[in-house]
């Protein structure tokens, strides 16, 4: 995707900081390069995630954001670096499936909810469990499946429209029910892209509050434009720029940061 | 809990026309074979006949839309399948022939004889018995299934290149069984068939039984098709069908149930094929033709996509028209097929079965705003 907007080798001023590998973090990105033709989609991009944290990554268009989480949810192959989840797990050596059942849960930047289905077949859908072919053939949803889809449906507050199809889901809607399928799935790592891309300002406002409610028992990594939500979100951001990460800390202390002024804030 | 299972997948408009596919299968026979011939429902053999043959069309096309319209596999090779376990049955009834050949052999049948041939193939062993002949027109249409579907699956091989190696597929095939050597008649397939289970296969009363198990086989698929489809496996399929890469994130691993439903559905086209069989009485390397596997789908687009019901209607209305146009007007029928097929794309995208649930869905519209 963002081969498709080639841009100039990245500056020598961007820092690179290589964090010492850790045990107790539950996501850890070192060194990771990712080339599309020649263009480094990510360079040398190092990031943490402690578990229990919720972080926001924000940088310009072309910055690597959707690249990184492609490559951490294993849909993109890094060409150099390490990711390693929850200390133990390579998830450079595993496909889209098993990284899922490791527990990364990802929401996509674009809403892609199973349009057919009801809100509530989504979430069974995605609720964490059952996979297998041969044993969901004799499957019936069982009680503590029942009540852990109720308590999904709170959470994301679309019970009264858990029986529409997804197809007739309003844009801030989808984006709910999306956020609700990756708590079904129970991941310990939550990835969601750019969650109030096209959402008015109220809804922006409850997105923020459930996902403050869902950090309270999973971690969270946002990618998000929008400054307002990030500010809502009031936690640590770190700032991707061509593919490295230019600057991380609160988000006043960042904005504080010249070099992020002039290449995102700024423009 | 395989009752359960078999049940609870049924709604009731399905329960209903599994019922109706067993009457047809049930009363057809009999008119033909209780009435005297001048009674006015009598029910001539060449009815007889044709019924049957559309009762395996319609098991087709059921097997050609499980993996098309819930699983969105478009499969353009599935005539193969059916040929396949036509083949399979062809050999039974090869062996069954005996001695009544032209040339008498007891052992080969008559094509061997003709072409030299001086001992039974290995493959053409077993075929003398009906219980091995009927597993492998299970087995093999189903291998064939799971070693394209493994490749295929599993290399990610979707939309339109799936189309066209399934479409190579039944193509590679059509010129194989037209290979005398291969050892199946070539161009001549397989024919003059006598006895099926001891009955001649020319009797009125072996017809009406095969029209009855047809019909008793594609009601049988209809059910496990409903079961399958009403599970929440059935859910998974058609979120497979919608968005597959979605659920790969989710963490399933989708080439499972794909070759599930792809080998299925195999099965249950080479079952048609092989009932098909003795009640046309030959099997040839024509039913590989592309063609073939194209009509079955064009009878699924008409019937309804995605829609256990639309299949075995859009097979019978498409076949009665072939039938009654091929007779009547033998140069418009391609005509006619091809006027069909656009008026479908355009006009019915969801087929009879979704033209019926629209107008059902707004006379209801209307209802509720008059009232």
């Amino acid at each position: 995707m963002n081969a498709a907007r080639p841009r100039t080798a990245p500056r020598s001023t961007s820092r690179r900081s290589t964090p010492q590998r850790s045990t107790s973090a539950l996501l850890y990105l070192s060194g990771v390069t990712v080339s599309f033709d020649g263009f480094k989609a990510l360079n040398n991009l190092s990031l943490l995630v402690e578990p229990g944290e919720m972080r926001a990554i924000i940088g310009p268009n072309g910055a690597g954001k959707t690249t990184m989480m492609d490559v951490i949810t294993g849909k993109t192959r890094p060409d150099e670096g390490e990711v390693v989840f929850d200390g133990t797990a390579d998830l450079t050596k595993l496909d889209e499936a098993d990284i899922a059942t490791l527990g990364v849960g990802r929401k996509f930047q674009k809403p892609t909810v199973f349009e057919n289905h009801t809100v509530r077949d989504n979430l069974l859908l995605a609720l964490a469990g059952l996979r297998s072919w041969y044993r969901l053939l004799l499957a019936a949803p069982t009680k503590a499946e029942n009540d852990r889809l109720e308590h999904i449906l709170d959470i994301i507050r679309m019970g009264p429209q858990q029986h529409m199809l997804g197809a007739r889901l309003s844009h801030g809607q989808k984006q709910w029910l999306e956020i609700g399928m990756l708590l079904a799935q129970n991941p310990k790592l939550l990835l969601v892209d750019e969650p109030v891309a096209g959402m008015t300002d109220v809804e922006t406002e409850t997105t923020a509050q459930v996902l403050r409610e869902v950090n309270k028992s999973h971690s969270v990594v946002v990618v998000e434009h929008d400054m307002s939500f990030v500010r809502a979100l009031g936690v640590k951001v770190t700032v991707l720029h061509e593919g490295s990460m230019l600057a991380e800390g609160s988000l006043d202390q960042v904005s504080a940061d010249p070099r992020v002024v002039e290449v995102y804030l700024g423009r | 809990m395989i009752t359960r299972f078999l049940w609870t997948g049924m709604g009731r408009n399905l329960r209903l026309f599994v019922l109706l596919v067993l009457a047809v299968g049930i009363v057809v026979p009999l008119l033909n074979q209780l009435l005297p011939k001048g009674s006015a429902v009598y029910v001539p053999s060449y009815m007889l006949q044709l019924i049957g043959k559309y009762l395996c069309y319609a098991s087709l096309a059921l097997a050609v839309d499980l993996v098309w319209g819930f699983c969105g596999i478009l499969s353009l090779g599935h005539a193969a399948f059916f040929a396949l376990g036509g083949y399979c049955m062809g050999m039974y009834l090869m062996r069954q022939i005996g001695t009544r050949g032209v040339y008498g052999n007891p052992v080969l049948p008559d094509f061997m004889v003709f072409l030299n041939y001086k001992e039974l193939p290995w493959f053409w062993h077993g075929f003398d018995h009906f219980w091995f002949a009927a597993a492998m027109i299970v087995i093999v249409p189903s291998l064939l299934a799971l070693a394209l579907g493994w490749f295929a699956f599993r290399s990610r091989v979707t939309g339109v290149y799936l189309s066209i190696i399934t479409q190579a597929m039944t193509f590679a095939l059509l010129l194989a069984f037209f290979r005398n050597d291969m050892g199946f008649g070539g161009n001549n397939g397989l024919t003059d068939f006598k006895d099926i289970l001891g009955y001649s296969v020319q009797s009125d009363m072996t017809r009406a039984a095969l029209c009855f198990a047809s019909a008793l086989a594609l009601a049988l698929f209809l059910v496990v098709s409903g079961a399958v489809v009403g599970s929440r496996f059935g859910k998974a399929l058609t979120a497979v069908r919608d968005a597959e890469s979605r659920m790969r994130f989710l963490g399933y691993r989708v080439e499972g149930y794909k070759l599930f439903v792809f080998v299925l559905s195999a099965a249950m086209a080479g079952i048609a094929g092989a009932l098909y069989v003795p009640q046309v009485g030959i099997i040839n390397p024509s039913e590989f033709a592309p063609g073939n596997s194209i009509e079955a789908v064009l009878w699924v687009a008409v019937g309804g996509r995605g829609t256990l019901i639309g299949p075995v209607i859009g097979a019978f209305l498409v076949n009665f028209a072939k039938t009654y146009l091929t007779g009547a007007l033998p140069e418009v029928w391609l005509f006619a097929l091809g006027a069909l097929f656009i008026v479908v794309t355009l006009l019915l995208p969801k087929g009879i079965v979704g033209l019926w649930a629209q107008l059902r869905a707004r006379d209801a519209a209307k209802k509720a705003s008059a009232a």
